[in-house]
């Protein structure tokens, strides 16, 4: 059991082997929880390091991509590469490109996507393909045990979400994905690698016999405070041949740009419409 | 089984032996590595993860170590690129670097290497994307990445035939580079240094008072020592024109940028990392500020500096002719408004450095392009005598300009001085940003006119620069930008004038090119509007228009010889005609993407503007034969080392790769002057060829032998065989100077030139060299993004030292001057670190061509004319003037980011 006046265990970082011992530490408020580093170390402060670091990489329950009876568990102590690499259906396109667009190969060998959504950015490049995943986040405390909620309720705003100071994200849910669904991720920077997205979209189809779309999920990141499904163009979608959809402002009323050093708020309405078109026919065209 | 670490050490392997570590907690790797187990080829640029410097592998893997903590590579196998040496992969990539000249500064190559060997092992023959994706992680500010993917893919490089002038030898300090060995100036202090930390303004503008700085320092455990305006005991203010010294070391009472400095503390490794700012005892009351030039010259504005009112520092003109009237019965004119942003050097070294007591006598190692101003400097700042001053350069991790001006210097002076202890600094990459310089924003009206037969009929040029709170090089852009703002051009009714204006945003200094690739912008876009509006071809327009031998520029100066941009126009012209009738039939093929053909030329004065600009090379002949050279050019990644040392080996006549080299170092180096304005090859190679040409007359005159004797040194012995044999000279019958030189020779070059009259009349330059630039782009016009595709570039290098050092030179300003285009802008708060300002990764930059004019000067070693500035100069009008053929749209604002371009692109369906 996890003491912090324990003279034995009066480290400072700890990096338990178990999920257990995680959990009773994260019960201390005064721990940060590291995995990759790779938004811990860029936000530290000078003077100001935590101190009790709790790391979750050496805990074998966080790891891996596992198939289950209801789809797929992503630990959350997975890294970009290993869902880059992971043998993983056609809907989960849109994650692998994400996965390699994150960054650089050095960012994605070790940053997680656990991390990525903790971390809450409005420009998490996870989060779009998670959303159209219909993504759900399992969260444990010692506490009040394990429970799992919706990605989109997850994160609650910018660098914002619903764990609780005592929680710990443990892995992403993901549901069976629709019979045939093929996903593609859109993402617009001003350089080719290593960019933070000026906006970005990810879009999951499944089309019927006839071709036309049956099953529509669109998600749109950097362009709110919290990257956001497109409701109202999902519904539109249905029914039409992926060449046949057009976007509309009442499309994009949900989102809610800014102004900022990446690119004005009317620069990233229009492109967002030219991305959603992009991705919603490359995911659409794909099943040809 | 534990259930959680219970030892603080942490055991791997790192280059195949066990390690056991204790590190503190949340200690990056890459402290561990470089501080705890002396891993110094491991490089930091950023801290961050966006520079990918510091990268190693764990397991094989690439990681950035500076986002890893150390704690994670328990168990696990660590390699840094000296572990990875003997690897016959990294063997023969470091064969392959050597021979591209792949590393320039050096800086960036161990995280290169590293990613390298990691795709090699798994890809043997990668694709050019599978390079591109493997090495994206690691940012390069010098080579413009090609010469990088040549070496990873293996593709052939050029062969040396010897190594004298005119050949493409690899550097001659490539090997340490490649190797990771060379000391960077973080690479000095040994672990456990005392280290400074600087307190700075968070306010452009600010007035401030310190609490009870004794009685902080000694309530904080390992803090020293502070440092403030009090502690300066010669005169706090620097500055690098003489007439504009201006700035302060600490600023006292108040702060006139982000950034600035007003104290600093001195304290053991682990009391500076818990040093919490917050904690410091200053109190700041913020002032309004004018971040503008607009504000800054309004009445209602502070003034920045007593003496400059309206806050201009000062102003440069050219005249000659009469503009107006020109324009006046000109067949067309067209006018242009341009602006352009702070541009970040972004070197990928942030500043760092080390200082130690030596007696009575201060030693400075830091990395500079200027170690003697910094010395003289620092003499005016400790009020000491010069000789108790030592400046010693460590290898310098890119500097393009900012490295010209003092940063660290002081602050490492002023605690050796204090503490009588070693200390080091190293600025973050955020600090880094905020306090160094930057290139000149600028606001820059311009009306152009030309005849029915195409010739140039008025050029009338007014152009402000925002120059921030001190001059630094100010003034030097100030005068640089009239003279050259007629681009390389015959241009007989010109009126040019500029104004330096102090803001409240960092100092802008210098930046390779001083101020002349923003108003290149201005004048390459207006000369592709005036040739639409002629109906004439842009690339004729240009050859048309061209300066030639015996034409006088606009300061009224004639070169009888060695103007070469006609030539490097001239070459453009198969590609012109192809790349466009290429562009053509993608364009007839795709509705959202189009591709457009630009051009762009310019031209670059070699040297200080009208002023004395000497350097000094001194060499010599040890009693055993050995052949020294005291090469005081700083090498900055452009390659002095080696450009100077095979001007000096030619001359004397010998192998360059017999001849040891020895450094700046203000205690035995002559000052070969600044690593800036173009000069070095020019300037110091003349120095070079002189030093070498005398030593080598007085070898042949000892020996009595031919001028065309071939000589050899070696055991003790000089060999001389001419026409009449075989000669040799016993060294050990000369008697060794305090240096051990038996024979020596020191000269200085000191370009001619004349003193610019009050309408800028006169001879500014010795010499011009010359470029021009083609670049082809894709548009995505719906986005607006912009890739530029592939680049031709021509120029006049007089004569090619070295080719291969030629075009990475080329690369790399090309590269920097499509960041400036299309993607780097500075903004104090906003854009202090380097994921929000973006600098070209390895795949933003396409191939390119390098054509290589070589029309001899006259004053140039062997004919050569300075390159560095050049490149960069007509990249950006270029690919502005590329978007317009492809969208129709006229980018006036740089960056071109894509909202911009988008914007640009609907204005012109709107309207």
């Amino acid at each position: 059991m996890y003491k912090r006046n324990d003279a034995r265990l009066s480290l400072s970082y700890h990096r338990p082997h178990h999920l257990n011992a995680a959990l009773d530490i994260a019960a201390d408020p005064a721990h940060r929880i590291v995995a990759g580093g790779t938004d811990f170390f860029p936000s530290a402060q000078q003077g100001q390091m935590a101190p009790l670091i709790l790391d979750i990489t050496a805990i074998p329950a966080l790891a891996g991509i596992a198939r289950t009876d209801a789809g797929y568990r992503i630990g959350a102590a997975v890294r970009w590469s290993d869902v880059a690499k992971a043998d993983l259906p056609a809907a989960f396109d849109a994650l692998k490109q994400a996965a390699l667009q994150v960054g650089s190969l050095q960012i994605q060998n070790a940053g997680t996507l656990a991390g990525n959504i903790c971390n809450a950015s409005p420009a998490a490049d996870g989060v779009p393909p998670l959303l159209t995943l219909d993504a759900e986040v399992e969260v444990a405390s010692a506490a009040r045990g394990v429970r799992q909620l919706p990605l989109r309720d997850f994160i609650t705003g910018v660098r914002q979400t619903a764990l609780a100071a005592d929680e710990i994200v443990t892995a992403l849910i993901i549901p069976t994905p629709p019979a045939g669904a093929v996903s593609r991720f859109e993402k617009l920077g001003s350089r080719t690698y290593l960019v933070i997205s000026i906006a970005m979209v990810s879009a999951l189809i499944a089309r019927d016999a006839a071709g036309r779309i049956a099953v529509a999920r669109i998600a749109v990141g950097s362009c709110s405070a919290v990257a956001q499904r497109l409701s109202a163009l999902e519904a539109d979608c249905l029914g039409k041949p992926p060449s046949k959809v057009v976007i509309t402002p009442k499309h994009l009323a949900p989102l809610s740009p800014i102004d900022d050093v990446r690119g004005t708020a009317q620069y990233r309405r229009e492109a967002v419409a030219e991305l959603c078109l992009r991705a919603i026919r490359g995911a659409g065209d794909a099943h040809d | 089984m534990p259930t959680t670490d219970t030892t603080p050490t942490v055991h791997f392997t790192l280059n195949g032996t066990k390690v056991a570590p204790i590190p503190t907690t949340g200690e990056r790797l890459s402290e561990t590595l470089r501080e705890g187990l002396g891993a110094r080829d491991v490089k930091i640029g950023c801290n961050a993860g966006d520079c990918g410097a510091c990268t190693v592998l764990v397991d094989g893997a690439p990681i950035c170590a500076c986002l890893m903590p150390t704690q994670q590579v328990e168990g696990r196998r660590v390699e840094t690129l000296k572990g990875l040496r003997d690897d016959p992969v990294t063997v023969e990539l470091g064969k392959r670097f050597a021979a591209h000249g792949a590393a320039q500064c050096g800086i960036c190559t161990p995280g290169m290497m590293v990613s390298a060997v990691a795709l090699l092992r798994d890809t043997p023959k990668p694709r050019e994307a599978e390079v591109m994706d493997a090495l994206a992680g690691v940012l390069c500010r010098c080579t413009g990445y090609r010469k990088i993917i040549d070496a990873v893919m293996g593709r052939p490089a050029g062969v040396a035939e010897g190594d004298q002038v005119g050949a493409p030898m690899p550097r001659v300090d490539g090997a340490e580079k490649i190797a990771g060995h060379e000391p960077f100036s973080d690479d000095i202090a040994k672990a456990g240094t005392l280290e400074i930390f600087v307190i700075r303004s968070p306010y452009p503008r600010a007035a401030f008072a310190f609490g009870d700085l004794d009685a902080f320092v000694r309530a904080t455990a390992g803090i020293v020592a502070q440092l403030t305006a009090a502690d300066i005991p010669g005169r706090n203010v620097f500055g690098v024109i003489p007439q504009f010294v201006d700035q302060p070391v600490f600023a006292e009472g108040e702060v006139r940028f982000r950034g600035e400095a007003v104290a600093a503390i001195v304290g053991t490794p682990a009391a500076i990392k818990a040093f919490d700012p917050a904690h410091f005892p200053i109190t700041w009351t913020q002032l309004p500020a004018a971040t503008n030039i607009a504000t800054a010259q309004s009445a209602e504005a502070a003034v920045l500096h007593e003496g400059r009112p309206r806050n201009v520092m000062c102003g440069g003109f050219v005249q000659c002719g009469d503009a107006q009237a020109a324009l006046g019965r000109a067949t067309v004119t067209v006018s242009g408004h341009f602006n352009s942003g702070f541009v970040e050097h972004a070197y990928i070294e942030p500043e760092a450095g080390f200082a130690r007591m030596n007696g009575n006598r201060v030693e400075v190692y830091a990395g500079t392009q200027a170690p003697v101003m910094d010395l003289e400097a620092l003499e005016v700042i400790l009020g000491w005598d010069r000789s108790r001053i030592r400046v010693v350069p460590t290898a310098v991790g890119g500097g393009f300009g900012a490295k010209l001006d003092i940063s660290l210097q002081p602050y490492l002076a002023l605690a050796a001085i204090k503490t009588g202890q070693p200390v080091r600094l190293t600025y973050t990459r955020t600090e880094s940003m905020q306090s160094t310089t930057k290139r000149h924003p600028s606001d820059i009206q311009l009306t152009v006119g030309a005849g029915a037969d195409g010739k140039l009929c008025g050029f009338d040029f007014y152009g402000e620069f925002d120059t921030g709170a001190y001059a630094s090089w100010g003034p030097t852009v100030a005068n640089r930008v009239p003279v050259h703002a007629s681009g390389p051009y015959r241009i007989a009714d010109y009126r040019a004038v500029s104004k330096g204006i102090h803001t409240n945003n960092p100092p802008a200094g210098a930046f390779r090119g001083f101020g002349v690739p923003q108003s290149a912008i201005a004048q390459e876009s207006l000369f592709d509007e005036l040739a639409a509006k002629l109906g004439m071809d842009p690339l004729e327009f240009r050859i048309l228009n061209a300066l030639e031998n015996d034409a006088p520029t606009v300061c009224g100066q004639v070169f009888s010889q060695g103007v070469g941009i006609k030539a490097c126009l001239e070459s453009l012209r198969p590609a012109w005609k192809a790349e466009r009738a290429t562009a053509d039939a993608f364009n007839a093929q795709n509705a959202k993407l189009k591709r457009g053909v630009g051009l762009a030329a310019g031209w670059y004065g070699c040297g200080n503007t009208s002023l004395p600009n000497p350097s000094t090379m001194k060499s010599g002949i040890r009693a055993d034969g050995t052949v020294v050279l005291h090469q005081g050019a700083m090498d900055i990644g452009q390659g002095a080392n080696t450009v100077i040392s095979q001007i000096f080996a030619t001359a004397l006549g010998v192998p360059t790769d017999s001849v040891a080299r020895i450094g700046a170092d203000t205690d035995v180096t002559p000052d070969a002057g600044k690593t800036s304005a173009s000069r070095q090859t020019y300037v110091s190679g003349a120095a070079a060829l002189l030093s070498g040409e005398v030593l080598r007359a007085q070898v042949l005159q000892r020996m009595n032998v031919a001028d065309d004797a071939v000589l050899a040194f070696g055991d003790g012995k000089i060999r001389a065989t001419d026409a009449g044999g075989v000669h040799h000279f016993d060294l050990g019958t000369l008697t060794p100077d305090a240096e051990g030189y038996v024979l020596r020779a020191e000269e200085t070059y000191d370009p001619p030139t004349k003193p610019l009259d009050a309408d800028g009349q006169g001879a500014p330059y010795a010499q011009f060299g010359y470029a021009a630039h083609l670049v082809v782009v894709e548009v995505d016009t719906t986005l607006g993004t912009v890739k530029p595709l592939k680049f031709v570039a021509a120029h006049d290098v007089g004569k090619a030292i070295n080719p291969m050092l030629i075009e990475g030179q080329v690369h790399g300003g090309i590269a920097q001057g499509l960041g400036m285009a299309l993607m780097e802008e500075y903004i104090p708060g906003r854009t202090e670190n380097l994921h929000d300002y973006l600098i070209p990764t390895i795949g933003d930059m396409p191939p390119v061509e390098t054509i290589i004019i070589e029309e001899p000067d006259a004053h140039g070693p062997y004919g050569a004319k300075g390159l560095g500035e050049h490149v960069l100069i007509p990249t950006a009008p270029a690919i502005l003037n590329a978007i317009h053929a492809a969208t129709g749209a006229r980018i006036t604002r740089v960056p071109a980011t894509p909202d911009r371009v988008a914007a640009a692109i609907k204005g012109l369906d709107d309207g």
